[in-house]
């Protein structure tokens, strides 16, 4: 017989509207998919405030480390090339 | 195996730099190094605050059934389910520290863990619902708009999301009591006689006095606390004071008076005896409440194993046919 | 001298079959939301207690609605709380279906189950009724009740072949529970009346879709359908169980404790 359990955990992710970006909305437990989406829709959109869910095992989720914060990120900061305000338009020229 | 009553000696560098990181007010993340205290105390504060809100079911809960109106039975169902997304969303927020639901689900159960002492009163007429979304409710958003800035990212999160839904479960408190305040005479007595009960009790729930709160401390260097008690008691009598003379009610204490100096309104003696046989577990309701939860733990854990079984059989089906 | 006539009618009559016809959709919800209802804080898992109140909350609302247009209908200046709170459970058109009690989670999802499978085909016929306010908030309870459906039908399958307790226990729910479900599908001098005024809805084509979409997830719940013969009816007249005089006597008792008070 399997010990009791509160069963594994889910991370959802919820998108406010169409063409807007997956956020992080908080997690819940489920047994699987179906069991999950319906409680991530039930927890997390049932004030209207998503039009889409995914839900994802915990256990999938691969995060960055602490300790890689220093290589992984800071180089991104100081290369200004990489930017539009590095690149300046002839007067009077539109871009976009 | 560790000594339950001692730590590790956490690396004095590693403790420097995270109490920089929190005095600089970064926000501190689940994999982020921190003080095995701090985990701890946060671990501990988080599940309390879970447990509070699903026990916090049982007492409005109680009407649910009773609720006078469709209007009345539809928001008060609203409302203690969005009791248990709170419950849901700290209990979530506590597991990214590295315990599981079902640890922390026993741990209430067993009788280890606290929850808000307020929960441990029976409600007794419908306007106790009023009262408590108006009291209950308005302590935990003073309370709560300040833990929104604590400075663990995942419980700060729960707290915005918490504070938004909280905001309508005052308002339909007071609501329901304004209405009450003004109908006949049996709904006025009713809600001045709920208001008489839970005053005191509500005034408790903002915890012991600063100066017999003995982690306060701690908790407010590391910005997981950002006021005493004290102070978010006193903010939320200055708060309510104004609403209940509005309603043309009264507050059971002989001692209230409005002093110009301060602006405060001070408040007569806090009976902490009382206080202190309700959270070590002699409440009127402490057994009713824990009693509860049990029946319900127990008589569904035939349902979360099939559910359990079920899953695990498509698993295995899925690998046998792969 | 004549004395007044002892032989009296064999049924109470509906004076107002489109308000009778009205009545049953909305009791019907309000009984399942109200049974619902009684699990908030009591749940299997937190989850689950959410599950369960949000589609308490949906069936009630839709109640609301249905009530308050049978009391327009009526125009006996009865609205949706008066109608709810204040009529005794003989005037009460719920299916005997959603009045019993909650049992154990097995009983519950099986009820609901049983239920929601009906709903969704009622309800779609409902939303192209000719009567255009009852079609509105079909229209509406229809996208709820397929929600309900999706989590019920799920829950059939995960009790049904989840272990063998969850199986014993769900099909014993299914064998207590079976008689009720004839109930849902006879047509009576109601529905023919209401036909007369555009609301009318083909039980028969229903009963069998229904047949099927329960025989479909039973199966694959590795349950058995049940082949008693045995029906229990009444509802629809006010004929109920016991069970009901116990959840109005709860539901309405403060409501009734201060008659002309608004809440």
């Amino acid at each position: 017989m399997t010990a009791d359990s509160q069963w594994p955990l889910w991370e959802v992710f919820t998108q406010g509207s169409k063409g807007l970006p997956f956020a992080h909305a908080g997690s819940v437990h489920a047994v699987d998919a179906e069991n999950a989406l319906l409680n991530a829709r039930d927890v997390y959109a049932r004030r209207g405030e998503a039009v889409n869910l995914w839900v994802v095992p915990s256990s999938a989720i691969v995060a960055s480390a602490p300790s890689d914060a220093g290589p992984f990120f800071d180089p991104g900061n100081d290369k200004a090339y990489r930017h539009p305000q590095f690149y300046k338009a002839p007067r009077g020229v539109v871009v976009f | 195996m560790a000594n339950t009553t001692t730590l590790p000696q956490d690396d004095p560098a590693l403790v420097a730099a995270f109490e920089a990181r929190i005095a600089a007010g970064e926000s501190i993340e689940p994999k982020d190094w921190m003080p095995e205290r701090y985990r701890r105390q946060l671990t501990r504060m988080m599940s309390q605050h879970a447990h509070s809100e699903i026990v916090g079911m049982l007492p409005e809960g109680n009407w649910i059934t009773r609720a006078p109106s469709l209007r009345r039975k539809l928001s008060l169902l609203a409302k203690v389910q969005d009791e248990a997304g709170h419950g849901l969303y700290i209990y979530c927020g506590t597991e990214t520290l590295g315990v599981d639901r079902h640890d922390l689900v026993n741990q209430l159960l067993d009788g280890k863990a606290k929850y808000s002492s307020i929960f441990n009163y029976p409600t007794l007429s419908f306007s106790d619902v009023g009262v408590i979304g108006w009291l209950v409710d308005g302590a935990a958003i003073v309370n709560q708009t300040i833990l929104a800035k604590t400075s663990y990212g995942p419980y700060a999160r729960a707290m915005i999301r918490i504070c938004k839904e909280e905001n309508f479960h005052k308002r339909q408190g007071f609501e329901l009591c304004a209405h009450l305040a003004k109908g006949t005479p049996a709904q006025q007595a009713m809600v001045q006689e709920s208001l008489n009960r839970f005053w005191w009790p509500s005034l408790m729930m903002l915890g012991p006095s600063d100066t017999d709160s003995p982690n306060s401390g701690e908790l407010l260097r590391w910005k997981i606390k950002r006021k005493t008690n004290d102070e978010l008691r006193q903010r939320f009598v200055n708060l309510t004071v104004p609403q209940v003379q509005a309603l043309g009610l009264t507050l059971p204490d002989p001692d209230l008076t409005f002093d110009e100096a301060t602006g405060n309104w001070t408040f007569g003696e806090i009976d902490w005896d009382e206080f202190k046989q309700v959270i070590s577990g002699n409440g009127p309701c402490n057994h009713e409440r824990l009693a509860a939860r049990r029946k319900a733990h127990t008589e569904g854990e035939w349902v979360r194993a099939a559910a359990t079984a079920y899953a695990s059989k498509r698993k295995t089906a899925g690998t046998e046919a792969a | 001298m004549t004395r007044p006539s002892v032989a009296g009618d064999r049924t109470s009559g509906a004076p107002n079959p489109l308000v009778d016809y009205l009545l049953r959709v909305a009791d019907d919800r309000l009984v399942l939301g109200h049974r619902l209802s009684e699990w908030c804080g009591h749940g299997p898992i937190l989850e689950e207690d959410i599950a369960l109140s949000n589609m308490a909350l949906d069936l009630i609302g839709a109640a609301s609605a249905l009530l308050a247009l049978a009391g327009t209908v009526e125009e006996k200046g009865r609205d949706a709380d008066a109608l709810a709170y204040f009529r005794d459970e003989t005037a009460y058109r719920n299916a005997l279906l959603v009045e019993q009690p909650n049992g154990d989670f097995a009983v519950t999802i099986v009820r609901q189950f049983l239920f929601d499978a009906y709903s969704v085909l009622q309800l779609d016929a409902l939303s192209r009724c000719g009567h255009a306010d009852l079609a509105a908030i079909a229209a509406k309870s229809l996208k709820e009740d397929k929600y309900h459906l999706r989590h019920s039908s799920d829950w059939m399958l995960k009790l049904g072949d989840g272990t063998p307790e969850s199986h014993e226990r769900t099909q014993r729910a299914l064998d207590t529970l079976w008689r009720y479900t004839d109930e849902l599908f006879v047509k009576d001098a109601v529905d023919h009346a209401t036909a007369a005024l555009g609301v009318s809805i083909d039980l028969d084509a229903i009963r069998a879709q229904w047949h099927q979409l329960v025989t479909d997830v039973v199966g694959r719940a590795t349950l058995t359908l049940p082949t008693s013969t045995v029906r229990a009816a009444g509802g629809r007249v006010g004929r109920h169980t016991e069970h009901l005089g116990h959840m109005l006597a709860e539901m309405q008792i403060v409501a009734r404790s201060h008659p002309g008070a608004t809440w």
